[in-house]
Parts: C-alpha cells; structure tokens; sequence
C-alpha cells in the first residue's frame, strides 16, 4: 500500500518534471500532451501584454506556483477535499501564448478531481483568482467554465424617474403659475374696464348725436359697412 | 422617398406662425432670432445629410442645387411677402382668391407635423434622463436570465442600437402587431407637451422670449462640439471622407434627387414662413441681397454642422474599425497560440498570409469568421430615418471620456431645437384659431392652446406604441413631402403665369428699384416648375417601379433592420395623408369658383 503510494507519488514528480522540460520546446501545435484530451483538464488562457502593457509580468515558474496554489485553495474550500496539495495540481503544454492545460488529482482516491467539480470551485473563487494575477474575465480565461457576470447595480429607484418627476414639477409649477396670473390679470382689466364705463356714465348726461344719429345707437365696436365701397371681397384680404 | 428633414421643422411653421401673427403682437427683436432657428434647421439635417453623404459625394449637387433651385425659390417667396405685405394666406388671396388654398395647404401640412414632432422630443427627453447615469445605460449589453454571457439580442446587434429599439422603443417586428401603449415614452410625450404648452401658454409674448434661449443654444453646443469633435482620434478620416467627391456617384441621378430635395427642405419653402418673415420688411428693402446672404449663411450653417457629424462619425467609424482589427488579431492569437502581443495591426496582413500556408486545414477552420475590415465599409454603413440622430451619436459619445457631460449637451441641444420648432408648429395652427372671434369669445387663450395640445398628445399616443416607429415612419416620409413640392410648384406656376411674371418684375422694380435679371426670371419661369416636375414623376416612378411602399422593420432575432411591404390600411393612412393636404388646393379652388357664381348668380336675380 505504501509502495503503491511511493511509486504513484514518484510517478507524478517525473511526470511534472519532464513536463516542466517540455515548456522549453517553442509552441507545437501538434504535440498535445496526455492531458489536452483528458476529461478533467481545462485551457487556460492569459493575455498578459493586453492586459497590462508595459507593467506585463513574465509568466515563469514562480507565477506557475501560484496559480497552483490558487487551484488548490479553490478546490478545498470548495468541495472540502483537505488533502489537496499544491503538487496535486498538474499543468502542462505551456505556450508562449500564454497558454496550458492543468488537472487536479486526488491522492486520496488515486484519480482526478471530476470537471465539474473543479468548474465549480473556480466559479466560486473566480474574483479572486484574478485578483491574485492583476487580471479580469477576459484576459485569464478558463475555456468552458463560463464566468459569472456581475450584473450592474441599480438603485431602488431608477435615476430618470427621479429626474423625470423632478422636471415635470417644475413645468406643472410653471404651468400653473401662468394660467394664475393670466387669470389675475383679466379680472383686474375687467375691474377696470367696469369702472371706467361706470364713470363714463355719470359724465355723460346727454347723449351725442353726430349726422342726426345719435352715437350710441351706432355699433362702435363692429362698425359699419358702407355698401357704396363694397366693390369686391378679393379686395380685402382675411389672413 | 425622402423623409423631410427633422431640422426643417424649425425653419418653416415658425414663420408661419410668425406670418399669422398680427403685427403688434410679434417683437420685433424675435424676428432675427426666430429666423436664426430657420438657419438652425440644417443641424439637425446634417445628421440626414451625413447619411447622404455616405451615398457619395455629396458637397458638388449641393451646392449646385443650392444655386440652381434655393436661391431663386427663396428670392421669389421673398419678393412675395415683400410685396404683397401679408402672411402666406392673404398674400395668395391677393393674387387670385381661388388660390386660397395654398396657404390652408400650409396649416394642414402644420398640423400634422405637429402631431408627429413631438415625439422626437419625448425621445431626446428619455435620452437627456438616461445619461445621468454612470457608465451609460447604451454603453454595455444587458446580461441574460442565467447571467453568464449577455442578451441575445443585443449581441446580434450593438448596444446602442439594442437601447434604441429595446430599452427605449421595445419595437415590435412588423406594423401590423401594435402591442400596447409604453408607459414611459407616454410619459415622455406628456412631459413634452407640457413643455411646449408652457411656452405657447401666453401667447406669442412669451415664444418671443423663449425663442432667444432656443435659438441660441445650440450654436453655443454646436462650437463645443467641433472642438471636442475635431480633436477626437480619427475625426480625420470621416473629414476627408466628407470632403473627397465620389467621381462615380456624381453619375447617378438619385444623388442629385437627394440634393434637390434636401435643399428644398432645408430652406424651408413653401411652409408660408418666408412670406411671413418678408411682410414685415420694407418695401424698399433689397430682397435679393437678402436671399443671397440668407440661403449661403444656410449653407455654411449646414456645412458647419456636417464637419461636426463627419468628424464624430470618423471616430466612430475608427474605433470600431480598430475593434475589428483588434477582434481578427485575437481570434489568430487564440487559435495559434502565438505569444500575446506579438501580432499588431501593422503585420496581421502578412502574418495571415504565413499562416494560410502554414497551418491550411487550421486557417480554414477559422476562415469565415476572419472578417475583412475596413475604414470605408465603417463610414460606409448607413443608417435610417431618425435612428441616425439617436444610435450613431449615442455610439461615438459612449466611448468619449467624460461621456455624461457629452450626452447630456447633445440631448440638450437637439431638445432646443425639437421645442423651437414646436413652437412655431403650434403657433402656427393655434393663430388662425384664436383670430376668429367665434372660438376667441367663447374661451381664453389659454384654454385653447391647452385644447390643441391635449388632442395632439393624445393622438401622438399612437406612436408610443410598441409598433409606434413605424407609424411615425410614415408620418415623417409622407406627411410633408409630396404637399410641399405641389406648394411650391403652384406658387411657381402662379407667380410667373397668373400674376404675370412682367407685372411681378415691375412691382420689385419699384418696390426695390432694382429689376431682377434674366437668371432669376429664366428659373423661375422655366427651370424651377420643370424641376419640382421632374421630381415628382422621379418619386412616382419610383412608386410604381417598387409596386408598393416598404418599410424598414427591426427583426430581434437577426438584430438587423429588414424590409417588409406595408399593409394595406397603412397604405391608405398614407394615401389620405397626402391627399388631405394636397386636396386643398384645388377643392378651395373648386369652392370659391362654385361660391362666385352662386353670388353672381343671386345678384343678377335682385
């Protein structure tokens, strides 16, 4: 049982060492290790230079050790698998791109962690796997583990109801401020009008006559039409 | 057909409301501004113009339209008022009353502007509250029901198209499916027409007042934005796209069709405005000199506003042809594994070369998503109707810095110039109504402009309906168009035939003291009627050629616009629109000659 656990144990480290070789070799497109078609592994993606320019870090060994203890860290709180180690994550066919595939083993239970359960467990850590890289959503990617979107937050109430009430009071305030004084200041012409004609009253005692007709008879107001210079409506032109 | 120009809206009721105001009543300091609105027009028609633009070269028929037909159309309309010293429907009645008709033409031709208008300012309102907002509501997709990627529709598409017709339309696929009325474009309409209520309340004392702020404006953010516009990245190739003419296009007579017409509108003849605005001149002022200044000073105004649109639409074109090219380098980088940053937009050609004959089978796996970008197909795309003011602009401002200043100025803006021009469309309908002493005694003013505003509202309640933008379509393709060509043909015709061209030429000889020469009477007389004729049978063949109208419909599972054919009822919604104001013309005709006669007829009896 403990030899089993020795050799297994060996065999990962030699594993793990020729594949730490094996990012030496440039980028071949057809040199796929036994991990790119295995059912637990998942691609990942990083674009360092687009994400931060000049500030781009160069992905090393170092970095490799932590995004290994990151994988780790996610799969133990996840699924409460306490013996994972970091040795336990395995990455392989580094490109330059920078691009690998890696896969969790269990020692325990002398397989790999299943695909879903590892999908779970970078959902749930997802924020702060990429903080630890100075990274978002779509310059570290994990292929077929789809991220989680924050939705934008929204106020209770909508900013444009707020702003559309605050507009409409101020024109219904408007509004009504007009029609007020108009009103107002109709009556205090009416008031007027009424007084004026009261005291014209009382001044004329006798009625004017002018050609014989008396002039109140006549209709100032809509006047008179004198049928002699009535030669032609078109003349006179309505707007 | 070619939907009459938003802007031209503000030019031409104001005058004719102006017109049918009584001459006291009009300040006379509102008169320069309220025609600045009038010059104000072509700024909302560069966003038209600018997709114009995109058909070819478009500068060279302009300007030879400009000259050809603007000119000598705005002189006569000029000469007209000036002589005949009253506004659009006296002044025809002056000329022979059985033309009475052509400036009732006119008011109907108002008042269904009217109808329609506003709900661009209902729209412009929506926008100017979304861009409060930080990042802006048009900016990025919403994201779908199990939040992992974003909205369907909106990935086909493109944020701000998805705003435009989602989030502030929620258009529905075809005209016939009317779907219900949307509660917050009815609230925008309601607030819009509370607005416009507001400044009509008092009468024309007020507009004159409101006018100063409306006119203004939007020069002031007009100047802002060229700046900001001429030094955003790119702005360069949408200015020397605007500038280089396009030899082949200059061949094809649909350019010139869109150039005539765009004059046309864009002056604002035949709305009654200009012979309104020329009545209150004096005799002896020289209208020749004034239609000369005015229609370059239009021009220049428009040409301004075009260097604004091109160099925002050059930005946009720029940034999403880099996105392009960005989008093609990551898809190689991907799919090669190539180390990141080592394609640039300077070595893709090249390097896809190399890797079409290196790796073949893996090229073209990836080959048909490979797309082939370029700077001319960006500036190239274009895009209908009143879309373009809201979906191209929308664009270029979410990626400016300090994005909610932007918005919020635009939308401002094309609100002042939505209102201005509401004004005058509702004074224009509003005048007439409160001269006659039969409605003017029995309510105040008041109350009649408050009648006037709530019956359009609630008709334009219609187009805040799900399938409201199609309706609104037709309104804004056929409410004025056709109407306003046979305006000005009949004011042509009359002038130069009924009124006697020689008998016009000796009145402004000695009104002005100058006698217009023979290149005015030349055009008037012949190239001008022949013209609007021309273009008539151009739109009639066009109709005929087609067999039916189509209309533009917004597909949401493609997330593209697709062409449908009208049903039959918007067919005759059309058809009567047309007919309503057209019909006036000779019915009143018919009318007056049918009253004469009865006159006569009862005179000989007594």
């Amino acid at each position: 049982m403990a030899f089993s656990k020795v050799l297994f144990t060996l065999l990962v480290f030699s594993g793990y060492w020729v594949r730490s070789h094996r990012r030496m070799v440039p980028a071949q497109r057809s040199a796929q290790a036994n991990l790119s078609g295995a059912k637990d592994a998942f691609k990942v993606r990083l674009s360092l230079k687009t994400a931060l320019g000049d500030k781009a870090y160069t992905w090393n060994e170092n970095e490799e050790y932590l995004f290994k203890a990151m994988v780790a860290f996610s799969i133990r709180t996840f699924s409460s698998r306490e013996k994972i180690e970091i040795s336990n994550v395995l990455l392989c066919n580094v490109t330059k791109r920078v691009s690998f595939w890696f896969v969790v083993t269990d020692p325990s239970e002398n397989q790999t962690v299943p695909a879903g359960e590892v999908q779970g467990a970078i959902r749930m850590n997802r924020n702060r796997i990429n903080n630890a890289f100075i990274l978002n959503d779509q310059t570290l990617e994990f292929l077929e583990i789809p991220a989680t979107l924050g939705p934008p937050t929204e106020p209770s109430t909508p900013i444009w109801v707020i702003i559309f009430s605050v507009v409409f009071c101020l024109v219904i305030v408007g509004i009504v401020l007009l029609i007020v004084s108009g009103i107002r200041q109709r009556r205090r012409k009416s008031k007027a009008s009424t007084e004026m004609t009261d005291v014209e009253d009382k001044c004329e005692t006798m009625v004017t006559i002018e050609n014989g007709i008396p002039c109140d008879t006549l209709d100032s107001k809509e006047g008179r039409t004198n049928r002699a210079f009535a030669a032609g409506d078109e003349k006179l032109t309505p707007l | 057909m070619q939907a009459p120009r938003e802007g031209t809206a503000a030019c031409s009721p104001l005058g004719q409301g102006a017109g049918a105001w009584k001459e006291k009543e009009l300040p006379r300091a509102a008169f320069p501004l309220a025609y600045l609105h009038c010059l104000l027009a072509p700024v909302k028609e560069a966003n038209e113009q600018a997709k114009l633009q995109v058909e070819g070269g478009f500068l060279i028929p302009y300007i030879i339209m400009l000259v050809v037909e603007g000119m000598p159309l705005l002189y006569l309309e000029l000469a007209v008022g000036q002589r005949m010293r009253q506004g659009s429907i006296g002044a025809w009645n002056t000329i022979s009353p059985y033309l009475r008709g052509v400036g009732i033409a006119s008011v109907v031709v108002s008042f269904f502007l009217s109808m329609y208008y506003n709900v661009i300012n209902a729209w412009a309102f929506w926008y100017l509250f979304h861009s409060f907002q930080d990042p802006l509501p048009w900016s990025s997709c919403p994201l779908n029901s199990n939040l992992t990627s974003y909205d369907e529709e909106c990935e086909k598409a493109s944020s701000t198209q998805y705003f435009w017709y989602r989030k502030t339309l929620n258009i529905s696929p075809s005209i016939e499916e009317n779907g219900g009325i949307q509660w917050e474009q009815a609230l925008c309409l309601i607030l819009a027409w509370l607005v416009v209520y507001l400044c009509i309340l008092r009468g024309t004392e007020s507009t004159g007042k409101v006018v100063y702020v409306t006119a203004s404006l939007p020069y002031c953010v007009l100047i802002i934005y060229l700046v900001r516009g001429l030094t955003l990245h790119g702005a360069i190739n949408g200015l020397a796209y605007m500038f280089t003419p396009k030899i082949e296009q200059l061949a094809n007579p649909q350019t010139w069709i869109n150039a005539a017409t765009q004059i046309f509108f864009s002056l604002g003849l035949g709305f009654g405005s200009l012979i309104a605005f020329a009545s209150y001149n004096e005799p002896s002022n020289n209208c020749q000199k004034h239609a000369i200044i005015v229609s370059l000073i239009n021009s220049s105004t428009s040409i301004f506003a075009s260097i604004v649109t091109f160099s925002i639409y050059g930005f946009k074109a720029t940034f999403n042809y880099e996105n392009c090219i960005n989008k093609v380098i990551l898809l190689l980088t991907n799919t090669f594994d190539l180390e990141d940053g080592f394609l640039t937009p300077g070595n893709l050609e090249e390097t896809k070369d190399y890797l079409a004959s290196a790796y073949p089978t893996e090229y073209s796996k990836i080959f048909p998503d490979i797309k082939n970008c370029s700077l001319e197909s960006e500036l190239d795309t274009a895009v209908q109707g009143t879309g373009l003011s809201f979906i191209v602009y929308t664009e270029a401002i979410k990626n400016m810095e300090v994005s909610q200043l932007w918005s919020v100025l635009y939308f401002v803006m094309l609100l002042m110039l939505g209102i201005g021009s509401m004004l005058g469309n509702t004074a224009a309908i509003l005048t007439p109504l409160t001269d006659s002493n039969t409605i003017s005694s029995r309510l105040p003013k008041e109350a009649i402009s408050g009648l006037v505003c709530l019956i359009s509202c609630a008709i334009g309640l219609v187009f805040t309906m799900e399938a409201g933008n199609y309706w609104f379509d037709i309104f804004n393709d056929y409410a004025a168009t056709l109407s306003l060509l046979l305006i000005v043909l009949v004011e042509t015709i009359a002038i130069c035939y009924v009124y006697g061209l020689k008998r016009f030429e000796n009145d402004l000889q000695v009104m002005t003291g100058c006698k217009p020469n023979w290149y005015w009477k030349i055009i008037w007389a012949f190239v001008s009627p022949l013209l609007i004729i021309g273009l008539f049978i151009f739109y009639l063949t066009d109709y005929i050629l087609k067999g039916t109208l189509q209309y533009q419909a917004w597909d949401a599972t493609q997330g593209q616009l697709v062409t449908r054919d009208y049903p039959n009822y918007a067919l005759a919604v059309i058809g009567l629109l047309v007919a309503s104001s057209t019909m006036c013309i000779p019915l009143v005709a018919l009318g007056t000659f049918i009253m004469n006669r009865w006159k006569k007829g009862k005179t000989v009896s007594v």
